[in-house]
């Protein structure tokens, strides 16, 4: 890859379990940048193309994926093929995500080894969590480049605070894979705190609340002088909105078991229409006090529900109580009560739920002492937003970020495993970063050249219980007597929150080699493997390929137009509607001829608006039918392991 | 009391080749940054060796700093500069964390003036003392014997209650025998109003070494580090008191 280039523009990403957004600094404000549909969210769904085009591979070896709304759409009709929610898997191994197996249609292939990175399978090929993001990654990549007509290669990505190493590391080898060089992983709750603090001059101590798809993040920062100091953080990688939602789902499945005889787990597509339905309940359920399930089972029968609010928080209060040990654990780490917070910002989609609100409220004493949670800016993306002003802040030259610094800090305390599995920690959690820590190690055997030295995250005593970064080895320490070498180890966390790792033999003034074995993760080899395109990054190129993906895209909607007739959901439209669609299919397809691929964005932006009512009716078709089971042969594969979720209520409570 | 802590040895900028004290993270020259220096926490703040610290000055000077070192300001610059930019924003971190910190700052300095410390890292000696409580009666403060020994009792005796407790009551934490709590509960008062005391005594302590001379400040080390095993001790036993209560 060429050297880092010191004028191009910074994007800010916000890599997220749901949903996944690019942003900018556009003069001294940072706003969103709309992908193709012309929507700010991009929903962080990836489909493998059902039919890889002539030839079977092209654009270096690589298949085709759909990354987005449209893939999302697939997820009904082909959930074989298609995957969301990946952000759990990253840089987690095999044991780890077995609970995650239980809840999420994740088929992994069966090859996977102990100590390997899990991978998944999707219809005939398996890929790496970091690859299914670097796919997410390279859409917004895209997104960039085509509203801007220039390349973009630097990128501040935000990951939930509570990540540990190797989830952050794997964060960054999606980056590379995606040909985005990573100036700075930033954590989501700080990002939001940033696109708070631009408008407001304030001094004062802030928590911020994240609570998101997959993650939660409580984050506790002093503003002052424009320096953004986090305090304290903490949170729980694995607490979102994907848990009510399968709180949710397994309620359903369960009470259509019951009340119906119908077992509609190990059904995938089914379960994906009833996912969507529960998705749809829980958001209504934040603005009405009553929502529906109607739904129709393969034999026939109606499941009709209606789930009042308050069984709805009744519900979630287990989920969402989650929240409130870590809130707790962030204010002691600080040092302060929660009187002492004076503002609190509300992040991620789930907040918008009543209760959490109420929550928030309960934790801090806002209403007691006449405050409210800041919920400006959108939710969804204000994570993003920050992340666009912290990539203007590594920018450098802008005015208006000139005065900001970002202060953050390890979420997790740096151990080794000492004598006895137990733990000595040398950095402890909510450290400023970068922080550093020397260690001195000597050898126990005469002659000994090796010494191993296992690093551990977590704040536990025994290094069993804690998350395993990596083992390393000192390797070529001069023979020696027993306890006289002196080995200097220091341990750095960088800005990323990542450990860097650096040994020096003391007597002998020898640099030790160290190999590092990352406990989970991809070696920088693998990582090299598995970069999605090698493009040139020469403007003439670059105009070259802006052209044929406009054309690709363009090709991609007109053929789906083309079948549309075929559709049942086509006799629902109106004449003019039928006839706008047509219109708009003639203008692009004669602007796809042309040269100019900022027409043929626009005109396939234009057909793209016209089949949106078209979109929204074949996907309503798709859920009934396949709730119905009629597209149950096609979907047919199984899933290995059917889709099943523990909840702690009892179906007949649900009533 | 002024010690002339600058390094005798210049050496050349790398940027603009004249020579300058190690202790400085910029060429005082050029203003370009510099491989970290070698000094200690208090001179990368340009601070004589001092128990006491005015915070609110660190801090702004920590800010000052961090601003012009963080590997923010150097995303984009060259790679020698941003390891430097690296290496010095977490030389300047652990500075500012340790000094900030009254008890840390104490066993640095302590630590920097020659003084051995009874514990050496928070966690590297916990497996030993991480039983229920303090054993090693060697190590507890003469004046403190038989109340430890009574408090040992008491917990144990907490500790005994509260497993039966646990098969015939809900999930809750019993709060165990009225009495024994209220005796723990009065104990714990009384070991954090000791571990207070310690704290005032550190400060005088601190008075004394800030403004004595080489003889006072001899004698004041000796106090101090017996004050932090005393301390040690005592905060050991206010957090199995606070794990018996459940706080």
């Amino acid at each position: 890859m060429a050297e880092s280039n010191s004028t191009g523009r910074v994007v800010g990403i916000d890599l997220g379990t749901t949903n996944s957004l690019v942003a900018y600094m556009q003069g001294d404000a940072p706003v969103v940048i709309p992908g193709v549909d012309g929507l700010n969210l991009v929903p962080s769904v990836v489909a493998l193309d059902p039919v890889p085009p002539q030839g079977s591979v092209s654009g270096g070896g690589r298949p085709t994926v759909t990354v987005g709304n449209t893939a999302r759409k697939a997820l009904i009709e082909t959930p074989e093929r298609v995957i969301y929610s990946v952000k759990r898997l990253m840089g987690r191994g095999l044991e780890e995500i077995q609970d995650e197996l239980k809840l999420f249609p994740f088929r992994l292939a069966d090859d996977v080894e102990a100590g390997e990175v899990p991978r998944i399978t999707l219809g005939e090929l398996r890929f790496t969590p970091p690859e299914i993001s670097a796919y997410i990654l390279r859409q917004l990549k895209r997104n960039a480049e085509r509203f801007f007509g220039a390349p973009v290669t630097q990128a501040v990505i935000t990951v939930p605070a509570y990540f540990n190493d190797a989830q952050r590391q794997a964060t960054k080898d999606a980056g590379r894979m995606a040909g985005l060089e990573v100036l700075r992983l930033v954590n989501e709750p700080t990002a939001a705190a940033l696109a708070y603090g631009l408008d407001r001059a304030k001094e004062g101590t802030i928590a911020v609340y994240d609570l998101g798809g997959g993650t939660f993040d409580i984050s506790i920062l002093k503003l002052r002088d424009g320096i953004f100091e986090v305090q304290s953080t903490n949170g729980d990688t694995h607490l979102g909105g994907d848990d009510i939602d399968n709180l949710l789902q397994a309620v359903a499945l369960d009470e259509i078991y019951a009340e119906h005889g119908v077992d509609l787990r190990g059904h995938p597509g089914a379960v994906q229409a009833l996912r969507k339905a529960a998705i749809d309940a829980k958001i209504s359920l934040s603005t009405e006090d009553v929502a529906k399930f109607d739904i129709e089972l393969p034999n026939g029968d109606r499941y009709q529900r209606e789930i009042p609010r308050a069984v709805f928080e009744l519900l979630i209060e287990p989920v969402l109580d989650r929240t409130a040990g870590p809130c707790k654990q962030a204010l002691a780490d600080a040092g302060i009560t929660a009187d002492q917070i004076d503002e609190v910002v509300l992040v991620g989609g789930s907040t918008r739920i009543p209760a959490v609100r109420q929550l928030v409220d309960d934790l801090f004493h806002l209403a007691a002492r006449g405050k409210k949670p800041h919920t400006e800016l959108n939710p969804d993306e204000v994570v993003a937003l920050g992340a666009a002003v912290q990539a203007d802040i590594l920018a450098g030259a802008s005015k208006t970020t000139e005065e900001m610094l970002l202060l953050d800090v390890t979420p997790l305390s740096l151990g080794i495993e000492a004598l006895g599995g137990t733990v000595a920690r040398i950095i402890q959690r909510n450290s400023t970063i970068p922080a550093s820590a020397t260690e001195h190690f000597t050898t126990g055997v005469e002659g000994q050249t090796n010494v191993a030295i296992h690093v551990v995250q977590g704040e536990r005593e025994l290094a069993a219980d804690c998350r395993s970064l990596a083992r390393f080895d000192l390797k070529g320490i001069p023979p020696m007597s027993a306890g006289l070498p002196r080995i200097e180890v220091k341990f750095l966390i960088d800005a990323d929150g990542i450990l860097k790792v650096t040994a020096r033999e003391q007597r002998s003034g020898q640099a030790a080699r160290i190999e590092v074995k990352p406990t989970y993760g991809l070696t920088d080899e693998q990582v090299e493997s598995m970069i999605l395109d090698s493009f040139d990054h020469a403007e003439e190129d670059f105009a070259k390929r802006l052209l044929i993906e406009a054309r690709n895209e363009a090709e991609t909607i007109l053929a789906a137009v083309e079948r549309a007739p075929e559709s049942p959901a086509w006799g629902q439209l109106t004449g003019e509607e039928q006839a706008a669609t047509f219109a708009a299919r003639d203008h692009l397809a004669s602007a796809k001829l042309g040269e100019d691929q900022s027409a043929i964005r626009e005109a396939t932006l234009v057909l793209d608006r016209a089949t949106r009512r078209f979109a929204e009716l074949m996907m309503d078709a798709a859920v009934t039918t396949a709730i119905r089971g009629k597209t149950m042969e096609a979907a047919g594969d199984d899933l290995g392991e059917a889709v099943n979720a523990p909840h702690p209520m009892a179906a007949a409570e649900f009533k | 009391m002024l010690k002339i802590l600058d390094s005798a040895v210049p050496i050349a900028c790398w940027s603009c080749s004249i020579g300058h004290n190690d202790s400085t993270l910029f060429c005082p020259h050029c203003s370009k940054i510099q491989p970290p220096p070698g000094g200690d926490f208090f001179q990368v703040f340009s601070l004589e060796r001092r128990f006491s610290v005015d915070l609110p000055a660190l801090e702004h000077e920590f800010h000052r700093l961090s601003r012009r070192v963080h590997p923010d300001r150097f995303a984009r610059a060259g790679e020698n500069e941003r390891e430097w930019s690296l290496a010095d924003t977490a030389l300047l971190n652990d500075a500012y964390r340790t000094l900030k910190d009254p008890l840390h700052r104490t066993e640095y300095l302590l630590k920097l003036e020659g003084a051995e410390i009874g514990e050496e890292h928070a966690g590297k000696n916990r497996a030993s003392e991480d039983g229920k409580g303090p054993k090693d009666p060697s190590r507890v403060p003469a004046d403190l014997l038989e109340e430890v020994f009574e408090l040992n009792m008491q917990l144990e005796e907490m500790r005994m209650a509260r497993k039966m407790g646990d098969h015939s009551s809900d999930e809750d934490l019993s709060p165990g025998p009225p009495d024994l709590h209220a005796d723990l509960e009065m104990a714990q008062k009384k070991f954090e109003g000791l571990l207070g005391h310690v704290d005032e005594d550190l400060r005088a302590q601190w008075k004394v070494w800030d403004e004595g001379d080489a003889g006072a400040r001899l004698a004041a080390q000796k106090t101090m580090v017996a004050l932090l095993d005393r301390r040690r001790y005592l905060s050991n036993l206010v957090r199995d008191v606070n794990e018996v209560l459940g706080a």
